[in-house]
């Protein structure tokens, strides 16, 4: 029997297939090759007529069939409808390996699908493999960071979700017409409780400034209070670049949840990165040493960092940062 | 209306170090209330008067230390603690946990209204304990919830922060609400609080109190395990270290593209 690794294809708010589908459907093609015998499907969850509208779009990302699961309360992502459609179609589907993207979405959803599923989750995994059983090894960092563990689950199907940007998608077109199958979709019994009743977009300058900047500065917890942070602004102004933040600055109230980098925060690949009173411990620097070049300024010539960072300067960032601003 | 209050105690992450052997340290490491959990206790006590009478019962699975930071809730206005505490729940992933506190809830706590959890817990970076809690109770969630906007019979309104934007959604409750943060200054104890807390008694369950089989729980109940833990490997990159503000200044031009 084909084996089946399946990909939740998430449909954002403006209608499109969510970027970390086709990076998971890419990595998902190298899996399926160490499985033998493998295909690559993906799970669309959508108001009637997307799967077709999409056709096109899945076309390049290698994938032999969509399973379609369409109906008019898809319009809008509700967990409950979604996990429970989602589940039926798994059921019948009894794939070896389902991954979903870390979004908000996707992390809202996949444990409601595990645990009604009784099967295992690793979240927000780096690195996935096929180990010489033929099981999926699903790396991730833990313990804040400091400790990777490989993870394995007795359950099928063995499920991961992976955060934005953390695989690449294909670089090439893989084109294979993919057949769409229509699973049937049961919400007799559930009432939706969640009403939205505002949506606030973030405007395109917000969402994607540190996804899109080619240099980011980032601040961790040497810049020490607001003082740091309006010192790292300002420098981060004079050469066009994006404010980032630690976990540990976002904590300690000095940039907001959205400036994370980091395992629980974004995921970056600016051409540049500079770290400015960041020590370095994995829980960052999962998020941000796929940057092309990365320089620090750290007081702590021992800090991690360095050994991450192409170019590095040893000292006070609160004495650095302003003679540094004036050299541009 | 009753308030369950989940929370956990986690490893100071900050300040790990580690063995010769590659190891975690795990002597002499603070253990503190999970970050996360702090602003779902705000979140919970500024519930405490919307309705009048609402009762905030703080949860943890754990060791029995863990009975320590349940007195601490208690000391900043929480009115209750359940420790969970069992040498068979050790292990446990987010499933396994998931079923053992969702089971306890709803064999001890069954008329809850809202369930409150802190998004992630830093030890262990998931964020799927609190969705596992609610579809084992099969109750609605909402995550990434930053701020409670107001109670009104028998729902709640509150504001999600999402990558994309911001959500204001209501809930019928009993539901289960997964907090990032909240915009309120973390509430100190106060005497009367400590005293209160001092004369508390941590109610706590084991094992024999849930009704699960022994393959329900902890390691056993667990469907995922750790085949391997490793010291990440440092990346193969020299650091060349610059000591003059003009030579990083170039550096930063060059690499950045800033040059002409």
């Amino acid at each position: 029997m084909v084996k089946e690794i399946l990909i939740y294809a998430e449909v954002t708010r403006d209608n499109y297939i969510h970027t970390v589908f086709f990076e998971l459907a890419n990595k998902a093609q190298e899996l399926a090759e160490k499985l033998g015998d493998a295909e690559v499907n993906a799970l669309l969850i959508s108001k009637p007529g997307l799967a077709d509208e999409y056709r096109e779009a899945f076309i390049n990302s290698g994938i032999s069939k969509i399973y379609a699961l369409e109906d008019e309360r898809f319009d809008t992502y509700y967990t409950e409808y979604f996990a429970k459609a989602a589940v039926d179609a798994i059921n019948e589907i009894k794939p070896e390996i389902m991954l979903i993207g870390a979004t908000n979405q996707g992390r809202d959803i996949a444990p409601r699908i595990s645990t009604a599923l009784h099967t295992g989750l690793t979240a927000d995994c780096t690195g996935l493999d096929i180990n010489e059983k033929g099981q999926l090894a699903a790396t991730r960092p833990t313990f804040g960071g400091q400790l990777m563990a490989t993870i394995l689950c007795k359950n099928m199907p063995q499920m991961a979700t992976v955060r934005p940007k953390v695989f690449k998608p294909a670089e090439k077109d893989n084109i294979k017409p993919a057949e769409i199958i229509y699973k049937m979709v049961n919400l007799n019994d559930i009432e939706k409780k969640v009403e939205l009743l505002e949506f606030h977009k973030k405007l395109t300058t917000e969402i994607n400034e540190l996804d899109s900047a080619e240099i980011i500065v980032a601040g961790g917890r040497g810049m020490k209070n607001d003082e740091g942070f309006k010192l790292l602004k300002e420098f981060a102004d004079k050469i066009g670049a994006a404010v980032g933040a630690s976990r540990v600055a976002v904590e300690m109230g000095l940039a907001s949840h959205d400036m994370q980098i980091g395992q629980t925060g974004k995921t970056v690949t600016p051409k540049l990165y500079i770290a400015c009173g960041i020590s370095g411990a994995i829980q960052h620097t999962i998020g941000m040493d796929k940057s092309e070049k990365i320089i620090a300024i750290n007081k702590d010539e021992k800090a991690p960092i360095f050994e991450i960072s192409d170019y590095g300067m040893v000292g006070d960032v609160f004495e650095i940062l302003p003679q540094l601003i004036k050299q541009f | 209306m009753k308030i369950v209050l989940c929370i956990k105690q986690v490893p100071d992450t900050s300040d790990i170090k580690w063995t010769e052997n590659n190891t975690i340290q795990r002597e002499g490491l603070e253990s503190i209330m999970n970050p996360y959990d702090v602003y779902a206790t705000e979140a919970a006590l500024k519930l405490k008067n919307m309705p009048e009478g609402t009762e905030v019962t703080a949860l943890t699975m754990g060791p029995l230390q863990a009975s320590e930071m349940l007195k601490k809730a208690i000391a900043v206005g929480v009115d209750k603690g359940i420790l969970l505490s069992d040498k068979k729940f050790a292990a446990a992933d987010t499933y396994a946990t998931g079923k053992t506190v969702g089971t306890l809830i709803k064999t001890k706590i069954p008329n809850f209204d809202l369930i409150i959890c802190g998004q992630f817990a830093i030890d262990g970076d998931t964020a799927q304990t609190g969705p596992s809690i609610a579809n084992t109770l099969n109750i609605p969630q909402v995550t990434y919830v930053q701020e409670i906007i107001s109670y009104d019979d028998g729902s709640l309104t509150v504001r999600r922060e999402l990558d994309d934007g911001t959500e204001i959604v209501k809930v019928k409750l009993p539901a289960l609400i997964c907090v990032l943060k909240d915009y309120f200054e973390p509430t100190r104890a106060k005497i009367n609080g400590i005293i209160k807390a001092q004369n508390s008694e941590i109610t706590t369950y084991g094992f024999e109190d849930l009704g699960l089989s022994v393959d329900e729980v902890g390691l056993k109940g667990s469907p995922t395990y750790v085949s391997k833990a490793f010291r990440p490997a440092p990346k193969d990159v020299q650091c060349e270290k610059i000591t003059e503000i003009a030579a990083l200044a170039e550096k930063i031009k060059l690499c950045g593209g800033l040059n002409g």
